[in-house]
């Protein structure tokens, strides 16, 4: 595969005019750089998924097995008795359009079938020739279509060009949520093994060894380490995390891509540094070490087979509540499936913050708190020495990840967080916040990099907004509260906005946190400079 | 192509009563069998689709599309209303999006200039012309009632007093008439004119749109151009829900009358096999009728099972040897 080359003036030349056929009549181009590699058999036959193999997308033949129509209609069915959204949101679309320009896949590319509305009559032309009887029976005149092998590859290509944000959803009149819908279409491409790398990859990886970096336990203390020796020459402090040490308080669990790769890591040693400095009675697990779950990308099983360890964990270890760090997808797991997958978490403790006393009554039952709640508690009640001038050299503003805004509602919290840790902050516009804040453009495991010029696409809209901020306040610094974000914002602001950088919101707590007993600090996280300080850092290293 | 063929279909349906009440005399099937058929699929047919086709599935995850601040810490303000963490709350979210279209309000017109600047706008009209549309629909359907009832009760002449408000024309003119003749035939245009939302339309999303428009057309022609006889119609309506027939009254009556109670048929039987739906789905749309407090309260899944899990015995088996080196505990030594 070449590599993808094509500049930013270039990729912004938009043609949102349709095609002049049909959307039936166009049949699917699956383009180079828009779709991530097959899974590799070994990656589904690790989980169990059904009809592993050798396979390639921009191949005529997919080898499907021989009875694959049945095989998909009959998940159809299985589908549609299990969720009322589904059969609702199949039968009750008006068609108006006004989540067409509301997807960042469609606003970054003018692919027609990517406005929410059509990418579900995808699927919807499939259900209503064979769920409806007009569609049976009219067929075409109905909006109805067969199932056949091209119909499929437009499913695979196009739900794995939707990353389940959930804009469309706050738009539409009757709340049809897309990401409802791909998560139906990609359980029937699941089904026949029509998965990707990036995300049967990781899934696979945690499943086994429990997180999708595959970190094995001495892998992910050594890496802490790291971080222990960074935060020593930063604070003159060494702290001493545990690991899957019962008795503990809170366990305490976090995306492993915290764990890898910067940003991310810098979020991971902002954790580590605020915990030690309440002397917080945590532990860190080796087994449970994914907050995160790809296997919600997949199907709704495998997300439950993979979440099932962190209240495992939890029980074994005796402790009694459950903090969460800074991720996206793994909040509307934890918010909206969680406690209906695997609990009821009877065997833990209502949540309350051992330092402030607070009780998290909004998570009595699932027994989970996000951080950016624990820590704006900690905040509000006075408990921590800030200094925010140590964030002086940044002008910051907060990208809502799509899971933390529209499903689950977390929106004030890192906000607060913020205000209190840097002195300049600046929102992006209204209508690109909150809850209609834009997805990063790669999440639901499509952040590989074969699949870059779909990813820079869809990153386009949240991209174009900070530029907006870049060019009238200068903000050099998009903080957000998810490890996707940390991993692929990178990319796509470098793409289109150079010169901005990417923050988790507890590493700006990190480099504002006075800690007792620290020395002076001439280094921030990143072990570059303070503001002020300049001449002196290069003496301390 | 799709609006050209739903055009037809309903200038097809118009003739047929034409020529079914002109030309052969079917007074009987047009006044009477067709709209008992309809008005009985019409219910069958949404009790069939909102009990026993949705309602036959349960709502295994607690998913509310939040579309503003959750419950959480007591400093911390609440949005109530686009984030309830109660029933009342969601009732109060729900009597948005029904009454007055919440999320439709939203709306934005995404736009970008030089290729380099993407806008966000307002967009207000789909919303206004909706409301509108749907709001004089129901006057109508309101102010209909008046046919089926001996007595006409006060608050019925009120709004009927209100919709004649302006004091036009005689008879007088209604406001519900005007609007949704220029709020369905606004809808329309935007469908056509708009490249996107012309590119996703169906002959399904035109056929409403004229049937509708039909049925308000022949309505108006009825009451304030041919003039039908109204006393006529409020005794073939009472003969209709007290099952007696005048073959008198029915042959008495315009072929106009039969020719807007054909269409009105047809949207009826049509009713529960189209998207039409939306009026019941809406209530049982999972991500807005659904409280935000999936961790407060546990959802329960009607399905859930037991599944296969990598247990922490396995993990520990695997990794005991480089976990003990790492200085990690271990259940076995």
């Amino acid at each position: 595969m070449a590599k993808f080359t094509a500049k930013p003036n270039e990729l912004s030349k938009l043609d949102y005019a349709p095609p002049k056929t049909g959307w039936m009549d166009t049949p699917v181009e699956i383009r180079e750089h828009m779709f991530c590699h097959a899974a590799k058999p070994k990656e589904l036959d690790a989980v169990g998924f059904p009809n592993a193999r050798e396979w390639r997308p921009a191949d005529e033949d997919w080898k499907l097995p021989e009875n694959w129509e049945r095989l998909l209609l009959e998940k159809m069915k299985d589908l549609l008795d299990k969720y009322r959204s589904f059969k609702v949101f199949m039968d009750i679309c008006v068609r108006c359009g006004a989540c067409a320009d509301k997807c960042h896949f469609f606003i970054g590319s003018g692919d027609p079938k990517n406005m929410p509305v059509l990418r579900a009559e995808l699927l919807r032309s499939v259900y209503r020739r064979n769920f409806t009887a007009a569609g049976k029976i009219l067929r075409k005149i109905a909006g109805a279509r067969d199932l056949t092998v091209n119909v499929l590859k437009e499913w695979w290509y196009y739900f794995y060009q939707c990353t389940e944000c959930r804009r469309c959803s706050v738009f539409c009149p009757y709340g049809i949520d897309q990401a409802e819908i791909t998560m139906m279409g990609r359980e029937l491409t699941n089904l026949l093994g029509l998965n990707i790398g990036w995300i049967a990859g990781p899934v696979a990886a945690c499943y086994m060894k429990g997180n999708h970096l595959g970190l094995e336990p001495h892998t992910i203390t050594s890496s802490i380490e790291f971080f222990l020796d960074d935060i020593e020459t930063i604070t003159g402090i060494r702290i001493n995390p545990t690991f899957n040490r019962k008795g503990a308080e809170i366990l305490f669990v976090t995306p492993s891509g915290d764990l890898f790769a910067n940003p991310g890591t810098y979020t991971a040693m902002g954790y580590l540094m605020l915990f030690h400095e309440l002397g917080l009675d945590y532990t860190w697990s080796t087994y449970a070490s994914e907050g995160g779950n790809f296997g919600f990308f997949t199907t709704n099983e495998m997300a439950k087979r993979l979440n099932y360890k962190i209240y495992a964990e939890a029980k074994r270890l005796g402790v009694k509540w459950i903090l969460g760090g800074e991720c996206g997808h793994m909040w509307r797991v934890i918010h909206q499936y969680m406690d209906s997958w695997n609990g009821p978490a009877d065997f833990l403790e209502e949540p309350v913050s051992p330092i402030t006393g607070t009780k998290f009554e909004n998570a009595k039952a699932a027994k989970m708190v996000h951080i950016a709640e624990f820590t704006a508690d900690l905040i509000k009640n006075g408990k921590l020495r800030l200094d925010p001038s140590r964030n002086d050299h940044l002008k910051v503003t907060f990208h809502d990840s799509c899971n933390t805004a529209r499903g689950m509602g977390l929106l004030e919290e890192p906000r607060y967080i913020i205000r209190n840790v840097c002195n300049q902050f600046y929102e992006m516009p209204e209508d690109t916040i909150r809850e209609k804040t834009f997805c990063c453009g790669s999440g639901t495991g499509l952040n590989a990099s074969e699949n870059m010029e779909l990813r820079l696409r869809g990153g386009f809209p949240r991209a174009n907004a900070v530029k907006y901020v870049h060019e009238h306040y200068g903000v050099n610094m998009v903080a957000n509260v998810c490890a996707i974000d940390r991993a692929t914002l990178t990319t796509s602001i470098d793409y289109w906005v150079p010169g901005v950088g990417v923050t988790g919101v507890h590493e700006l707590v990190g480099n504002a946190l006075v800690m007792k007993g620290e020395k002076e600090r001439t280094i921030d996280i990143r072990l570059e400079p303070l503001p002020g300080k300049e001449g002196t850092a290069d003496e301390t290293l | 192509m799709g609006s050209v063929f739903a055009f037809f279909v309903v200038i097809t349906l118009t003739l047929i009563a034409f020529i079914g009440v002109k030309a052969a005399s079917l007074h009987f099937l047009f006044g009477v069998l067709i709209p008992y058929a309809a008005f009985v699929t019409f219910l069958v047919g949404i009790i069939y689709r909102v009990l026993f086709w949705w309602g036959s599935s349960p709502v295994p995850f607690c998913i509310p599309t939040t579309c503003g601040q959750e419950k959480s810490l007591p400093w911390i303000k609440q949005n109530k209303l686009e984030s309830p963490s109660s029933t009342l709350g969601v009732i109060g979210r729900m009597a948005l999006e029904v009454l007055l279209f919440r999320s439709l309000f939203r709306n934005l017109k995404t736009q970008l200039y030089d290729g380099t600047k993407l806008v966000y706008g307002e967009a207000k009209w789909l919303w206004l012309a909706g409301l509108a549309f749907h709001w004089s629909f129901l006057l109508i359907v309101i102010r209909h009632l008046r046919f089926f009832m001996e007595k006409v009760p006060a608050s019925m002449k009120m709004i009927e007093g209100l919709d004649s408000f302006l004091q036009i024309g005689a008879p007088l003119l209604y406001i519900t008439d005007a609007v949704i003749l220029s709020a369905v035939t606004y809808l329309f245009i935007r469908r056509v004119v708009i490249p996107q939302v012309r590119y996703i339309s169906l002959p399904a999303d035109y056929f409403p749109l004229f049937l509708i428009f039909g049925i308000a057309l022949s309505g108006v022609l009825m009451r304030y151009f041919f003039k039908v006889n109204v006393t006529g119609i409020k005794e073939l309506a009472m003969g209709l829900i007290s099952f007696s027939y005048d073959p008198k009254v029915l042959e008495g009556t315009g072929v106009i009358f039969y020719i807007h109670l054909f269409l009105v048929s047809t949207l009826l039987a049509y009713f529960p096999f189209s998207k039409l739906m939306h009026m019941g789905g809406i209530f049982l749309s999972p991500t807005r009728n659904m409280v935000n407090d999936s961790r407060m309260k546990r959802h329960i899944n009607p399905w859930n099972y037991p599944v296969k899990v990598h247990s922490y015995a396995e993990y520990e088996e695997e990794f005991r040897e480089k976990m003990k080196g790492a200085g990690i505990p271990v259940e076995k030594e």
